[in-house]
């Protein structure tokens, strides 16, 4: 237990070793870590965003997508409105035309009735003047009696 | 190997005896070849480990070793962090990492069974060999007065020397002429007392331990088959224990090298 020599050279080594330290193991450590630190921060920063900008993404997505189902339904109920009132006007047509068509065949046929009516009429009259010919022959005058002979044909 | 030996005083003299080198004619210029060898060798290995591995490191994904290293890392700076209010990473830190893994692996030395490595050292006719170079006195003395020198270095640097000259005469007792001479001379005792606690304490510590060992050891060599099976029971118990002094110690030293600078540089 003797103080010599030994120390003044355990002392250089001493010397030597914090000096190597300092200069060539401490830096890249602490550099590697530092920078390990930013990039984990970075990475959270990142990830936080992205969780962010995420979750705004989801809500303008349900809010298109609430307009979109809003806007459908306004058209389709549009559309069923459309369609009836297509309906209501085609059957309004249809009546139109049906009377239309009805009346028209109706006047049709009364025109046709009442020209039947005429000619039997002028039938039955002929017929009732050649009849009354036939009965009375020489008798009848068909000039002097054909005032009667109109009447006659228009009460039947 | 303790049967070799006559006595135990001889066992424990001869395990105690430092490989000596005379470079001068003085008691002085001894040097304790087995410390100087034996720290120097460790010095490289671990900060060589560790500066391996600094040079490669990156930020991305750590290997196992990387991580191991900034474990270490991270250890150190956050004691040193605690203590030292400061731009520490300059020179605290990294000073604060070279002590304590070189007195962490210079202390681990202890656990080398001593009488293998007296055994393989004796083959290559080595007779005198200790390996733990911080139960030599001189080693632990370099290491507390270097940080001594660094605790001047930096009062001086940072009062400058005004403000440190100030401060040996005014501190702690006030700036009063009638306290210098009471403040110079508590300021001289404490900057004695430093290195010698500072030193003192490991040394203590690990001559101890090995001195425990060898008597340990010393058990098995001198006291039969009961002897022996005794022997191997304490060792390995004084082993276990002695895995928390080693790493106590190496922390100790390393946190009051960080205190003794942080008190350099901050005033009173």
């Amino acid at each position: 237990m003797n103080i010599h020599f030994t120390l003044i050279a355990q002392a250089l080594t001493f010397a030597i070793l914090i000096w190597f330290t300092v200069k060539f193991v401490w830096p890249p450590l602490l550099n590697a870590i530092e920078n390990r630190q930013k990039e984990i921060a970075d990475g959270l920063a990142a990830a936080r965003e992205g969780k962010a900008s995420l979750e705004m993404a989801e809500k303008k997505t349900t809010e298109v997508l609430d307009g979109a189902k809003e806007k459908s339904s306004e058209i389709v109920s549009q559309a069923e409105k459309r369609a009836s009132e297509i309906i209501e006007e085609a059957k309004q047509n249809a009546k139109t035309d049906a009377d239309r068509i009805i009346a028209n065949a109706k006047s049709e046929i009364d025109q046709e009735v009442n020209k039947a009516k005429e000619e039997l009429r002028a039938q039955v009259a002929s017929l009732a003047i050649e009849g009354a010919q036939k009965i009375l022959e020489k008798e009848i005058d068909a000039k002097a009696h054909s005032a009667m002979l109109t009447k006659l044909s228009k009460e039947l | 190997m303790a049967d070799s030996y006559s006595s135990p005083n001889e066992y424990i003299g001869h395990h105690l005896a430092f490989n000596e080198l005379q470079i001068g004619d003085s008691p002085f210029w001894t040097l304790n070849l087995d410390s100087v060898v034996v720290s120097i060798i460790l010095g490289i290995l671990t900060m060589g480990f560790i500066w391996w591995f600094a040079r490669k490191a990156t930020s991305d994904v750590p290997t196992k070793t990387q991580a191991f290293v900034e474990l270490i890392f991270t250890f150190i700076d956050n004691q040193v962090k605690a203590t030292f209010h400061g731009d520490r990473h300059s020179f605290v830190a990294p000073a604060a990492m070279t002590v304590f893994l070189w007195v962490f692996m210079m202390n681990a030395m202890d656990f080398l069974p001593i009488d293998i490595m007296a055994t393989i050292l004796g083959w290559f006719g080595i007779h005198e060999w200790r390996n733990v170079p911080t139960a030599d006195v001189n080693t632990t003395f370099a290491l507390a007065l270097g940080v001594w020198f660094l605790m001047i270095f930096f009062g001086i640097k940072v009062k400058g020397l005004g403000g440190w000259v100030h401060e040996l005469f005014c501190a702690p007792f006030g700036s009063s002429p009638f306290v210098w001479p009471a403040n110079f001379i508590f300021n001289l005792i404490e900057y004695v007392s430093k290195p010698l606690s500072h030193s003192l304490r490991l040394f203590g510590n690990m001559y101890a331990g090995e001195v425990i060992f060898l008597l340990i050891a010393m058990l098995a060599g001198f006291s039969g088959v009961a002897g022996t099976a005794g022997s191997v029971l304490l060792g390995a118990g004084w082993a276990i224990f002695h895995i928390l002094i080693v790493t106590l110690q190496a922390y100790v030293f390393m946190m009051l090298t960080v205190v003794y600078l942080s008190m350099a540089h901050e005033g009173h």
